[in-house]
């Protein structure tokens, strides 16, 4: 594993080392140089790559790190050999960037990234495709690999669940996964022979006045985005979407693997007997507030709880937006017991956190559904290694 | 708004860590977010989350009971004064819906009155002794308990099973969301098999009806039970039986709107049903377990009706009519559908309530003892519920362990 570097997306200076609690490194801040210098990498004959020497070079360029590994959501082991490789073509998630624009003029730059990532498995390379629309031909007249189309609302473009339909991972499997974005930069990198960390990004949430792509450097601050771009008020910025997202400052950075930020309504506010009154503007995914007589288009969903954190009394709530085999209740409660082998019988090796944001978003007793199922898959981590 | 706001923040301090008064914060907090939802926002997780949480959900019972409610107030006025007899005190000729209700009101209030100032008291002792808040369960626990009493229970009884409720029902293990057995039914049971003479037999369904002589204060099941064994051209058995006729006490409009004698809140289907119409379209309640019970209630009862001989009226009675009866819409809709002590899957959800469905009337027609089976029926899954549940959930556990098999 030390094998694995992280290459700086710009020349400059290091300026600031955060760190967090056990002197986990947090954030590397570098200050960039107005014009950034590359450091040039040896230009391969893309017809002799094999998978030993795709590997070494990704490694070496600080590209592998957008490769991750199912189960538990990690940096892929460069010395394991994965039975497939996933690649989830569209985001079905909140406010989500669309892909088929992003893509728009890109074909032959993402069919050589496929060609080159598929070297990676001798398993199949399944890129999945939203099935609810047609999707830009840069998807579906991809070679070389299997296509795959995804019915159904969110999460149906979490590549989870999808590899649960697909390919279900057992107790010992490892598959590979790779954001669509980072495939057109691995194949960036292999034609141009450098590191161009360059993406594409969705300006996106109820407090921005004009949403929009950018075309950033990985890592970026998000202030110059947002800069006379925002609505009045207290706001909550998320690098990511609000579902699964990390909430992070106003003049902080985008995640490396996030392609959207989100910027909503910070909802600090306390509400008169508000889960009393009828409720006509409250968005809920029950009837139980009267907002079902008009149902609206658009809902300016804040980061209010809308309650306190209760035990487990609803039932039958997550299974409405858990389109796995699994019962979700059961694998949370083995978890916050940490009987492993409950656990392990009962699928966690299938799931990751974010598979379960919208039974958290869902739910009654606003129980943090995602963290107990990263706590539960680092415990199986650290028992089995 | 803003001068109870500030009034809170001011007496906050003395309740949090280091004020005089910092063993009370689970009551202040209970009280703070009962007026206000507090303004939290999401630290983890999801960034936004749905608007309903379980106060909200627990309110939405509450509305559901009302009809149960208001109707069980008319009727206890109107079975009390439909006894009264010429020359008795207090008789008249005719009485307005309005005097019966504001009877029943005076009645039944007591009971609420008691049932939750006695069940929050125990709550808010072991929110503090425990230091967690206080969860939103007892709210439809307190309602649902003088709804399943008979009207005349004396009040100390009362608050004797609501207490043994909260803490051998609840508390023992670990509070709302935790408990295995449905609280309020574990209310009735304990003064059924406590107080018996208070919660059968014929004297305790209308009020004060062990004073009044010549009174048909019996419920219908209670008049079915005495029909069991005995010679049917006997002409008591006759008279009973001419009950269940369209224009008797026991008939099937009257059973079904309500009319009849029992526990304060169970006699009216119709009611029962219009709070089901409100837990199922907001999807408080679960279709599942209403539907599953009530066809396993319906089946059985034709079953009997189909190897009962006919004269026995009791096995014939029709098995619409004999579901109208007692207590098994009520258990159907606010009982087995409690969440915590139903099963948690689907599957086990259906065969939940088939079986609370099918054993409420098994019980109910074999077993002489019990003239109404719905309670024990109801109990007796609850404590099989994570029984069902387990073999569900190993069904889910073996599937993914053929899928491994299937792969070596």
């Amino acid at each position: 594993m030390e094998r694995i570097k992280f290459t700086s997306p710009v020349s400059g200076v290091v300026s600031d080392i955060v760190r967090g609690a056990k002197r986990k490194i947090l954030e590397v801040v570098i200050e960039a140089d107005s014009e950034i210098d590359y450091k040039p990498f040896e230009k391969r004959d893309l017809a002799s790559l094999n998978r030993d020497s795709i590997i070494q070079d990704l490694l070496i360029s600080g590209l592998w790190p957008v490769i991750r590994q199912r189960p538990f959501s990690t940096i892929a082991n460069p010395n394991e050999e994965p039975k497939a490789i996933f690649i989830s073509a569209f985001d079905s998630s909140p406010l989500a960037p669309d892909n088929d624009f992003i893509f728009h003029g890109d074909t032959d730059l993402f069919q050589l990234g496929l060609d080159i990532v598929s070297q990676l498995s001798n398993g199949t390379t399944h890129l999945n495709v939203d099935g609810n629309s047609n999707s830009a031909k840069v998807f579906s007249n991809a070679q070389g690999v299997q296509i795959n189309s995804i019915y159904g609302p969110h999460p149906s473009g979490n590549v989870g669940v999808q590899i649960h339909h697909i390919d279900p991972i057992n107790k010992g499997d490892v598959v590979w996964y790779i954001a669509p974005q980072d495939v057109l930069a691995i194949a960036r990198f292999f034609k141009d022979g450098k590191y161009d960390a360059s993406k594409i990004v969705a300006l996106t949430g109820a407090k921005v006045k004009k949403p929009r792509y950018y075309r950033i450097i990985q890592g970026m601050s998000i202030a110059p985005m947002i800069t006379d771009n925002l609505l009045d008020g207290d706001k909550r910025f998320v690098s990511g979407n609000v579902l699964t997202g990390t909430q992070i400052n106003q003049d902080g950075f985008i995640g490396f693997y996030d392609f959207q930020i989100s910027v909503i309504t910070e909802g600090n506010y306390s509400e008169f007997l508000g889960w009393l009154l009828p409720g006509f503007h409250k968005y809920s995914l029950s009837r139980t507030f009267f907002s079902w007589i008009n149902r609206k288009n658009e809902y300016d969903l804040d980061s209010n709880t809308h309650g306190e954190e209760r035990a487990f009394v609803m039932t039958g709530q997550y299974e409405k937006y858990m389109p796995i085999d699994i019962f979700p209740v059961h694998l949370i409660k083995s978890i916050l017991i940490e009987d492993i082998e409950l656990m392990e019988n009962l699928g966690i090796y299938e799931v990751d956190p974010e598979d379960f944001a919208l039974c958290e978003f869902a739910c009654t007793s606003k129980i943090p559904v995602q963290q107990i199922i990263r706590r539960g898959l680092d415990l199986i981590k650290k028992e089995c290694s | 708004m803003k001068l109870m706001q500030n009034i809170l923040k001011k007496i906050k301090p003395h309740f949090e860590e280091g004020g005089k008064l910092q063993t009370l914060y689970p009551a202040y907090d209970a009280f703070e977010t009962f007026l206000f939802v507090p303004n939290h926002t999401s630290d983890s997780g999801t960034h936004i989350k749905d608007s309903v949480d379980l106060k909200r959900t627990m309110v939405l019972v509450i509305i559901a009971l009302i009809p149960c409610v208001l109707f069980g107030m008319w009727n206890t006025g109107y079975q009390y004064f439909s006894q009264l007899q010429e020359g008795m005190v207090g008789f008249q000729d005719n009485y307005s819906h309005w005097e019966y209700f504001v009877f029943g009101l005076c009645k039944v209030l007591p009971l609420i009155i008691v049932s939750y100032v006695v069940g929050l008291t125990v709550e808010f002792y072991f929110a503090v002794k425990r230091k967690h808040q206080v969860n939103e369960g007892y709210l439809v626990t307190g309602m649902l308990i003088p709804l399943i009493m008979p009207i005349d229970v004396p009040l100390w009884m009362l608050a004797l099973s609501v207490i043994f409720a909260v803490i051998i029902g609840k508390e023992v293990f670990g509070g709302t969301g935790m408990n295995i057995l449905n609280p309020a039914l574990t209310a009735r049971a304990f003064i059924f098999f406590a107080y018996p003479t208070k919660m059968s037999g014929d004297k305790v369904w209308v009020h004060q009806a062990d004073k009044i002589d010549g009174v048909t204060g019996e419920t219908a099941l209670g008049e079915l039970a005495t029909l069991i064994n005995v010679d049917s051209s006997n002409i008591d058995v006759s008279n009973i039986f001419n009950q269940f006729s369209s224009d008797g006490v026991y008939s099937l409009s009257n059973a079904f709107f309500g009319i009849i004698p029992g526990s304060v809140g169970e006699t009216s289907v119709v009611a029962i049903l219009i709070g089901a119409c409100i837990l199922l379209f907001t999807g408080v309640g679960s279709r599942i377990i209403m539907g599953s019970m009530f066809l396993g209630g319906f089946l059985m009862a034709y079953v009997l009706n189909l190897v009962g001989p006919e004269t026995n009226l009791f096995m014939s009675l029709p098995p619409i009519h004999q579901l109208c009866l007692g207590g098994f819409f009520f258990g159907m809709v606010f009982m087995a559908t409690d969440p915590v002590s139903a099963a948690q899957t689907t599957t086990g959800k259906i065969i939940y309530g088939f079986l609370c469905g099918v054993l409420s009337i098994l019980i109910r027609i074999v077993n002489p003892a019990y003239p109404e089976g719905v309670m024990v029926a109801i109990l007796f899954m609850n404590v099989m519920a994570p029984l069902i549940d387990h073999y569900v959930v190993q069904a889910n556990i073996n599937r993914r362990l053929k899928r491994i098999q299937n792969n070596e």
